[in-house]
């Protein structure tokens, strides 16, 4: 990977700091008039998720970070990782519960998800927004209650629990959404 | 990335074009009411300024620079006989783009012949309190000095602290890693994070017009320096609203020698830094031999000013065609 100069700071730029890939959050120039130039720099690590404040003096450079987004098809899990499978080139790569982190609950087989990876090998994964799963474990339905709200907890095939309407069923298959953990509806067709 | 077809129109409204035009009605009755004459002076002059932060366009055919500030040749027409001056112009910064920044930018400068710092002060807050208070019904008039300012929002006394210190005292306030050439460096990173981010700014979400005045004399520039029971300081204020600089001022300094030895600081500093060579302007040199009356100078960019008169956070939003459209 080639060197960034502050200049070419951007949002969304992959770079290196303190060994650890993040990517840039906001880029902001500071100068006194005649004075110094400064970059006040907000960044994501990658790996970890928290945000950085980092000044840089304007024209100084960082190296940048082999970090790219992939599409891949969730295979299963040994219990210490996670298989994903490119489904043009039928290339495997496994990821570390680190990396799957929260992500895991929603990983349905054969999904297809977003690896983001880092120098080849996963760094993070993001579920879709919207995922359709099993209930495996809930509270008996009740009929005609449709109207009234209220919500009881259901456990889903990939161990995820979210509440969910009372007149749902075990067996039946609902639409979740990954990033607030919520059921939506149940599962067309 | 954007393609180049992407930024066809302008980041500007046409409304914000209007108060635009208004503004530089207003800026020019100002100065036609106080018998100030407008005049113009090269945008690309032969010699640039030696201060070591501020970046010129070098034109490469031709020679010359764009100039980074009409002060030069200003100064030029002061020593030629004009009385008091002012002019509005483009001025252009290599490398300066940001929410308050573009490399081109609108700049209104002018010199009062006769005027001590305080007198050009009070028609600085004249013009900015005609601007702005339509906008922000109460704008009160502050004033603090650098040293107030260090002491009060970084905590350090910026003319006793040793280097050492004022190395740790920056790397207790803000995450950096890179090391800086000298003091006057540190400062300016104290200020940018911690002092300027509060200058102009009040209690409950109010702005006022804030005054910092008495910069370390070795933050003169072309300013007259003086003596205080702290140490020398330069006759130079910068006036902020909101945490945004909006103008910088100087009882100018008319000594010719002096003239000579503070752009010879700067080609040191300079050559330190590894940036290119500027040459002495010794057209102005010339001119400050002959005589350049008493007088006090100030710029203000007027782009930032129309910001804050629209309240307006990003610089892109008051000028039509910023550099990624220009």
């Amino acid at each position: 990977m080639g060197n960034y100069s502050t200049s070419d700071f951007r949002s969304g730029l992959k770079v290196m700091l303190d060994g650890d890939p993040c990517a840039i959050v906001d880029n902001e120039l500071v100068k006194p008039g005649k004075g110094q130039a400064f970059n006040r720099v907000k960044l994501r690590n990658l790996k970890t998720g928290r945000v950085w404040d980092r000044t840089f003096k304007s024209g100084e450079s960082i190296e940048g970070a082999d970090v790219m987004d992939t599409e891949l098809q969730y295979l299963y899990t040994d219990g210490e990782f996670w298989h994903f499978m490119d489904a043009n080139t039928f290339e495997q790569v496994q990821a570390s519960e680190t990396a799957v982190a929260d992500a895991k609950q929603w990983l349905n087989e054969q999904d297809i998800v977003t690896v983001t990876l880092w120098n080849g090998a996963p760094l993070t994964v993001t579920p879709p927004n919207f995922v359709e799963l099993t209930i495996v474990e809930t509270d008996p339905g009740l009929k005609g209650d449709t109207a009234q709200g209220g919500s009881k907890p259901a456990t889903l095939n990939t161990g995820a629990v979210v509440r969910v309407p009372l007149f749902i069923d075990q067996g039946e298959v609902i639409r979740v959404d990954t990033r607030s953990g919520e059921y939506v509806s149940r599962a067309k067709g | 990335m954007a393609s180049e077809t992407d930024h066809w129109a302008s980041s500007a409204s046409v409304d914000t074009l209007r108060t635009r035009a208004s503004l530089l009605r207003d800026v020019r009755e100002f100065f036609f009411q106080r018998d100030v004459l407008e005049i113009e002076t090269p945008l690309l002059g032969r010699h640039t300024v030696t201060a070591p932060f501020i970046n010129s366009f070098r034109v490469q055919q031709g020679g010359g620079y764009l100039q980074t500030s009409p002060e030069y040749a200003m100064k030029r027409l002061l020593a030629s006989g004009c009385d008091s001056i002012y002019q509005i112009c483009k001025a252009f910064r290599q490398g300066e783009r940001g929410d308050q920044h573009n490399s081109e930018f609108t700049m209104l400068e002018w010199y009062r012949v006769g005027f001590s710092l305080d007198e050009l002060m009070g028609e600085t807050e004249a013009l900015i309190t005609q601007i702005l208070t339509p906008v922000y019904s109460d704008l009160p008039i502050e004033r603090i000095s650098y040293r107030d300012a260090f002491i009060r929002y970084a905590n350090v006394d910026p003319f006793c602290v040793s280097d050492e210190e004022l190395a740790r005292v920056a790397s207790r306030h803000i995450e950096f890693q890179f090391e800086l050439s000298e003091r006057d460096d540190y400062l300016d990173l104290l200020l940018s994070h911690c002092v300027e981010p509060h200058l102009g700014v009040i209690e409950e979400g109010g702005v006022s017009l804030c005054f910092m005045t008495d910069y370390p004399a070795s933050q003169a520039s072309l300013a007259c320096v003086k003596n205080t029971e702290y140490g020398e300081v330069a006759l130079r204020f910068e006036a902020y609203v909101n945490g945004i600089e909006l103008a910088n001022a100087y009882q100018e300094l008319t000594d010719a020698t002096a003239l000579a030895s503070r752009w010879e600081a700067d080609q040191t500093k300079r050559m330190v830094l590894g940036l290119a060579d500027v040459e002495k302007d010794e057209r102005l040199l010339a001119a400050q031999v002959a005589g350049l009356p008493q007088c006090s100078g100030i710029a203000l960019g007027l782009d930032r000013l129309l910001m804050l008169q629209l309240k307006q956070t990003e610089i892109a939003s008051v000028i039509a065609f910023t550099d990624e459209r220009a």
